[in-house]
């Protein structure tokens, strides 16, 4: 039994979703243009898919992405560090008609939360996970996380980190997750069309948001966002749509073997019809793993939903199987129960 | 059945202990035992005994698995110190048990095992069914696997499964000397091995041949019989303590109106109250196994912002790796049910022994100051009340509470007098009305200090919770200091304030005495045994059992008045005596305390008790 919601007229606004506390994050953290967006979107996702405002629940974990939930006016919880996942489940599987938004960062989905981060991937609850990448530890003030580039000087690594580090895409790939997609914190219009995408995959949607520190990190994804870098470094994924980059869109990617290649247009005899097309529905993730893995300066970033697979939900799965016992169990209350098996009467 | 030819004995009560190897099927034998010894109407209790690991080395002392049922005509409240009858299947389970069983003690061997190799493996040096070391006991020495093999001869069965069911053999051997009727045990098969007609009849076959050698071969001078209990009127049934901890949870759930939400990891004891609830999705209880302990009551928490009764269940190691959640849930006050069965610790410990070593670390194993309800069920049929008034507690004074049960409750069965869910108490949980506009999130209430229950999802009453300290009645996060100290008082006091909806203490024995008998938790049965045998003959000696321990019931300082002396008894160092030193120190407390992974026996309280007595 699919949860489903009626689309229905619900005027709803930013405004519905903005709260009265302050928002403390620094001046120029990325994290302001990701509240907007979301702000942003909520009003269209509730639109389009039914949900009235005390529908949402945002759910954190520990960092300065995770006081999230304290800016947005809907139901919330901010939780302990690491766990936000458990927590968006324990929510989604009670009550599956409520959208339910999980924001996490690198340290607290990578590191003490990795356990989470894979599991949720594989038992797919129809949850959207924003994971916030600065590659640092911010709220406790630059040490280096699970995805900082090894050799980089961080407070608890002065003579750089020995660590190789995690791409987020692939573990949730390789955890047989069924969305996953990339955004940066620069670009609010690509933002809100992939919080709306995922909001839209029925399913566990993860959203790497590669998010400028500007104290401990500063420009640590420059290379992608930069106004002069961006157009070689980032590859924006759209489905059906061959994979250009370049500020003429005269760059592309190619399979040539096992491996994808960055090719010109015009070079070599290539032309757009040698380009690979994204089809991000596949069930076979071996492209959506090279698109994730792909980074500068060899290849460009890529961006936007790079897989989006239908599966069925964990808690569909669950309240059908509710459904299917309510039919077919001999127990229609827990009398029932306690009376069942062996029982003696003394009279 | 035919007619009998031995000489029946009328008898009080009985302890039979079934011992042998892991694989030997005791634990099946045992409770099947029991399931007869209910027919029969007898009052009982039973305690599992067995190693941690599932087949443990062969014939070896610590692979053997053990099963006792004390049962008679009257009130049954321990599981029996020493057994009257045991049934060794092999020379290790002998010599594991021997120490278990009365001077005079029926013993039946299967004698074909004790041979050379498996005499060694048990660290026999001499054959005891040879020398002097079973004097004094009538011993019964049957061939058990020639026997079983003689009795499914026609059947088309190979070797392995025939000398699967002598068990049942001993069994019926068992039955014959009880004066028990084995044709209900049948039916258990029928439905068991439904698929497998042939090992049903088997089974059938060799029960029977069991309790046909014990009647042809004369092999007891007379058999006994014990008179139905006097149990009041009422259906009954037997449960362990881990099925009544998951009924007592669902029959909450279906008083209050919230579906169950059990996120938990398997860990034992506690795994089959898991198990359990996991079969029951028709009562939209829904039950997640989660990736870790951590997860589990993280996810429960998220249940309860969404309206779930919610629940986790573990044991000790668990507890320890669930801390951090329970915080959380204290701060952001919603209603959750921790269930912890405990088991020997420190670390994983003696993973299938009992103790209640975790007092302490129910009381005040977080960060900060973080009460919570502790309360501990007293035996495994009071699991289900216990659990039921463990929900009730949380929902309405949105607070996580810890219910201690152990592995001695969770594991043991006892008669259980089937209630109707409609005659326990109502649950009336503070829920937020939907658009109410004086919802504040941290507005409590002015008699329980409980805050109101805004279910996620409900209209108009958008608010966040959070680890962070929040602010006074509107619930934002605050660092102001007098704020903190206002609401670490505030929680502190909703806890305490628990105590005038929890019962008085209950004496047994008089109000005033020379000694008062102090237990919590699963020890209630031994000690009251052992103070009804003293009182008998004619001690001063009264007994309170505590089931509430945060907070303490309300009479506790009246009760201890009464008494010149008060001894503490525990399967711990003395977690309970500290806590009454720090509650109550205007009393002195004596302390009695086990730690071996075994109940206390009657024997030794009385030993102990006798002697404080004439200190």
């Amino acid at each position: 039994m699919e949860q489903k919601i009626e689309p229905q007229e619900v005027q709803l606004t930013k405004q519905d979703f903005e709260s009265d506390q302050m928002v403390k994050w620094c001046p120029g953290c990325g994290d302001h243009a990701i509240l907007k967006s979301v702000e942003n979107v909520f009003p269209v996702v509730g639109q389009k898919m039914g949900y009235k405002k005390e529908d949402f629940v945002v759910v954190s974990g520990i960092g300065c992405s995770s006081r999230f939930p304290y800016y947005m006016n809907t139901y919330g919880i901010h939780g302990i560090h690491g766990r936000a996942a458990a927590l968006a489940m324990g929510i989604k599987l009670t009550n599956p008609k409520l959208s339910v938004w999980m924001i996490s960062g690198d340290g607290d989905s990578m590191a003490i939360g990795g356990n989470h981060f894979i599991h949720i991937a594989r038992r797919n609850p129809d949850i959207n996970y924003l994971m916030f990448n600065n590659k640092i530890y911010g709220l406790t003030k630059g040490q280096y996380s699970p995805t900082t580039p090894k050799g980089q000087k961080t407070k608890t690594s002065p003579q750089g980190t020995f660590e190789t580090p995690f791409n987020p895409g692939e573990l949730v790939i390789g955890a047989r997750g069924k969305f996953f997609a990339r955004v940066v914190d620069t670009n609010p219009k690509l933002m809100q069309e992939v919080f709306l995408e995922a909001a839209l995959h029925h399913g566990a949607s993860i959203i790497e948001i590669l998010q400028n520190c500007v104290i401990f990190n500063n420009k640590i994804h420059a290379l992608i966002t930069g106004r002069d870098t961006k157009y070689d470094n980032q590859l924006i994924l759209e489905a059906g749509k061959p994979m250009l980059f370049g500020k003429n869109k005269e760059k592309g990617i190619i399979l040539e073997g096992t491996r994808l290649k960055v090719v010109k247009l015009g070079e070599n005899g290539i032309t757009e019809k040698d380009i690979l097309v994204h089809d991000p529905t596949t069930e076979d993730a071996g492209i959506h793993m090279m698109l994730a893995s792909m980074a500068p300066p060899e290849f460009p970033a890529a961006l936007g939903v790079i897989r989006s697979v239908k599966s069925e939900t964990l808690e569909d799965a669950i309240w059908n199987s509710v459904e299917h016992e309510k039919q077919v169990s001999p127990y229609k209350n827990v009398d029932d129960l306690l009376n069942s098996g062996n029982t003696w009467e003394i009279d | 059945m035919t007619t009998k030819k031995d000489k029946i004995v009328e008898i009080e009560e009985a302890v039979v202990r079934f011992a042998g190897d892991s694989g030997d099927g005791m634990q099946l034998t045992g409770s099947l035992f029991s399931d007869s010894t209910a027919f029969a109407g007898n009052d009982f209790a039973t305690f599992p005994d067995f190693p941690s690991e599932i087949r443990a080395p062969q014939g070896t002392v610590s692979g053997v698995s053990g099963f006792q049922i004390h049962f008679g005509h009257k009130d049954i409240h321990t599981t029996g110190d020493l057994a009257d009858v045991l049934v060794a299947m092999n020379p290790a389970s002998l010599k594991a048990n021997l120490r278990w069983v009365k001077k005079d003690a029926i013993i039946i061997v299967n004698s074909e095992e004790f041979n050379e190799k498996n005499l060694e493996k048990a660290g026999w040096e001499n054959n005891p069914l040879e020398d002097n070391t079973l004097v004094g006991h009538l011993l019964v020495e049957a061939p058990l696997n020639t026997l079983t093999k003689e009795a499914v001869k026609d059947l088309d069965l190979d070797n392995k499964s025939v000398l699967k069911s002598k068990n049942m053999f001993a069994l019926g051997i068992i039955f014959y000397l009880f004066n028990r009727d084995y044709t209900k045990t049948f039916s258990f098969f029928e439905n068991k091995f439904k698929k497998n007609p042939l090992v049903v009849e088997a089974n059938k076959k060799v029960l029977e041949a069991g309790y046909n050698y014990a009647e042809t071969l004369e092999v007891f001078k007379n058999t006994f019989r014990i008179q139905k209990a006097p149990l009041n009127k009422g259906r009954y049934r037997n449960v362990t303590g881990n099925l009544a901890t998951a009924w007592g949870l669902l029959a909450a759930s279906e008083r209050s109106g919230h579906h169950i939400y059990l996120g938990s990891y398997p860990i034992t004891p506690a795994t089959d109250i898991l198990q359990e609830l996991s079969k029951h999705k028709q009562f939209a209880c829904i039950t997640q196994q989660a990736e870790d302990e951590i997860a589990g009551v993280v996810s429960t928490i998220g249940s309860s912002f969404a309206g779930a009764m919610a629940v986790t269940t573990t044991s000790g190691p668990g507890l320890s790796l669930k801390s951090e959640a329970i915080g959380l849930a204290v701060m952001t006050e919603l209603p959750m049910v921790i269930v912890d069965v405990q088991r020997g610790g420190p670390s994983t410990g003696l993973p299938t022994k009992s103790e209640q070593s975790d007092l302490l670390q129910a009381l005040f194993g977080r960060n900060g100051e973080a009460p919570c309800i502790v309360m501990a069920a007293t035996g495994a049929a009071d699991a289900f009340y216990s659990a039921y008034e463990a929900a009730k507690l949380a929902m309405e004074h949105m607070t996580p509470v810890i219910l201690l049960t152990d592995g001695s409750i969770g594991n043991g069965s006892e008669v259980f007098k089937i209630p109707r869910v409609a005659d326990l108490p109502e649950i009336h949980p503070p829920v937020a009305k939907p658009n109410d506009i004086d919802y504040k999130p941290y507005k409590r209430d002015p008699k329980t200090l409980a805050r109101q229950w805004a279910i996620a999802g409900t209209p108009g009453l958008r608010h966040r919770l959070g680890g962070l300290e929040k602010e006074d009645i509107t619930g934002n996060v605050s660092q102001d200091p007098l704020n903190h100290q206002k609401m670490v008082e505030l929680r502190q006091a909703k806890v305490d304030r628990v105590a005038d909806d929890i019962p008085e203490l209950k004496i047994d024995g008089d109000t005033k005495g020379d000694l008062l008998v102090v237990g919590w938790g699963s020890t209630y049965g031994v000690l009251l045994t052992a103070v009804e045998e003293m009182r008998e003959e004619g001690k001063s000696v009264s007994m309170v059992q505590f089931k509430h321990i945060m907070p303490l019931p309300k009479n506790t300082h009246e009760v201890f008045s009464g008494f010149k002396k008060i001894i503490v008894c525990e399967n711990n160092m003395g977690q309970f005596a500290n806590y009454l030193r720090m509650k109550h120190p205007e009393f002195k407390y004596e302390q009695f305390n086990k730690v071996q992974g075994l109940p206390f026996m009657v024997s030794e309280l009385k030993t102990r008790f006798e002697a404080l007595l004439n200190e």
